[in-house]
């Protein structure tokens, strides 16, 4: 089963080395241990597009589709064969990268 | 015993066996649910005209087993494929671990920490307790038709989600005990004092249910010394339940209570279980701790025979696991036997920050300003309390304290 590790920031700072670092070595760990499906970080939203190609025509709107404070500044997807291995790994991620982490299952 | 009584007896200790099996053979808490519901449906029809069947349990589990599959079978000609999947899916044996009861399982996905608080609670009673989602509404003032809701969103997430179906692993299974017990202790405390306004001060249905499932996890998990404190902590509650509302419905503080009237069974059982945590020389834990000084009190004749030194002594190491203001407050309250309202007060006023808007903190300091004498700060103080107590009796206590109050 996959679940996709949202990365959760409220600030457009980017990651310190040490963090940077951290998160270097949770990702070989992940690949290591056979979790590792994809991961990627995100710029801030505020270089987000929205398309919407629902009517007539397509509208292209500047900025993220809904205007938080706290924003997904990158994302790990895994292979895990429970939550609870889930919420471990998800765990270790946020500690790694210090920001909170938003476990979703695949469907 | 007649049918209906067999039936009523069979749900109280058949119930949650019956829904662990199922869910486990099944993955599915849903399917288990409904099919345990169906054959208890069943037995009520049937048992009545065709005899108690010689192994309830196990007549239960094959019922439900039919109609689960019925219902599969049902689901699977609207081309459900994913279901049969699951019917043909056999979870690989496991270690046989020291604890391989279906029900411990179905304990730990209703009270996983994924799920909201509300929702392991209202799980919990559902699937475990029994109880219906018109049952737990009632028990909880909401809406029948918003626990049902409740319980239907925890149970689609632990399949959405994939909330394992299992006992978590050795290194993990403490903190989650201290999660199920945390769930425990909540539906003992809303039947201990109940927070609704038209509630009934002591809600006897939702303790009885608490201390149930306490002894169910005990039995469970015996070698778990929180889990036996919760236990004992329960039943020296419980135990003075008669005393603890007066005829006019008021909350009767532990001082004027009629001490004949606690149930000596409890206490006893209670204490048995105390000694147990105490002789088996282990760091005791927060439940363990509360249990012991429940038994303090349960053991003095009467009020002034408290052994006080002792309680305040349970109070600091309860306070060294536990920083929350509420236990200090406690202590507080302890210790004004102990050293007098003096001491105790400077105590108390030292969490007035963290704990204004709690009514308890307001008639600690009402009580101990009386015994100063010093009535128009105590009269002050009673009056916040009774303006943020939520328990009727208790309120109405407050009350009678503050018109005593000179």
């Amino acid at each position: 089963m996959q679940y996709l590790l949202n990365v959760i920031h409220d600030s457009a700072e980017f990651a310190t080395e040490e963090e940077q670092a951290a998160i270097v070595v949770f990702n070989q760990r992940m690949k290591a241990d056979g979790y590792w499906v994809f991961a990627g970080g995100l710029g801030v939203t505020d270089n987000a597009t929205v398309v919407d190609n629902r009517g007539d025509e397509p509208l292209v709107t500047d900025g993220p589709f809904v205007e938080t404070k706290e924003y997904v500044v990158g994302f790990w997807i895994i292979e895990a064969p429970d939550l609870d291995v889930a919420l471990r790994l998800a765990t270790e991620g946020s500690k790694a990268c210090h920001r909170k982490v938003e476990v979703r299952p695949f469907l | 015993m007649n049918a209906n009584e067999a039936v009523a007896r069979a749900h109280r200790e058949e119930w949650a066996r019956v829904v662990a099996t199922l869910a486990r053979r099944f993955g599915d808490l849903d399917v288990a649910e409904e099919a345990a519901a169906e054959a208890f449906a069943t037995a009520v029809e049937r048992w009545p005209a065709d005899g108690v069947p010689p192994n309830p349990g196990a007549w239960l589990t094959t019922t439900a087993y039919r109609k689960a599959i019925d219902r599969i079978r049902r689901e699977d000609k609207r081309g459900d494929r994913q279901r049969e999947a699951q019917m043909s899916y056999e979870a690989p044996p496991e270690p046989v671990g020291a604890v391989e009861d279906e029900r411990l399982r179905l304990v730990f996905v209703c009270c996983h920490p994924a799920l909201a608080a509300d929702a392991r609670v209202a799980l919990t009673l559902r699937m475990v307790g029994g109880l219906t989602a018109a049952e737990i509404a009632r028990a909880f003032l909401v809406q029948e038709s918003a626990m049902a809701r409740r319980i239907t969103r925890a149970k689609t997430k632990i399949k959405a989600a994939r909330i394992p179906y299992r006992v978590p692993d050795a290194e993990d299974l403490p903190a989650r005990v201290v999660g199920v017990l945390t769930v425990l202790f909540l539906v003992f405390n809303e039947g201990y004092l109940a927070t609704g306004p038209d509630a009934d001060p002591v809600r006897q249905d939702l303790t009885a249910e608490a201390i149930r499932l306490a002894r169910l996890l005990r039995a469970l998990l015996p070698q778990n010394g929180e889990v036996a404190g919760l236990l004992a902590l329960m039943l020296l509650t419980e135990a003075r339940r008669a005393a603890r509302v007066s005829p006019g419905g008021e909350l009767v503080a532990l001082d004027e209570q009629d001490r004949t009237a606690w149930d000596a069974e409890l206490v006893a059982e209670g204490h048995r279980l105390v000694r147990e945590r105490l002789d088996s020389g282990q760091a005791p834990g927060r439940y363990q701790l509360l249990a012991a000084i429940n038994a303090v009190h349960t053991s003095a004749r009467d009020f002034r025979d408290t052994d006080w030194s002792q309680v305040v002594a349970l109070y600091d190491q309860l306070v060294r696991l536990d920083r929350s203001p509420v236990v200090t407050l406690n202590r507080s309250v302890a210790l004004a036997e102990l050293d007098g309202p003096a001491v105790a007060l400077a105590s108390v006023d030292r969490l007035a920050g963290q704990l204004d808007g709690y009514h308890a903190y307001h008639a600690a300091r009402a009580e101990l300003l009386r015994r100063l004498d010093r009535g128009r700060e105590s009269r002050a103080a009673y009056d916040r309390a009774i303006e943020l107590a939520g328990n009727t009796a208790e309120r109405a206590a407050l009350i009678r304290r503050r018109n005593g109050s000179g």
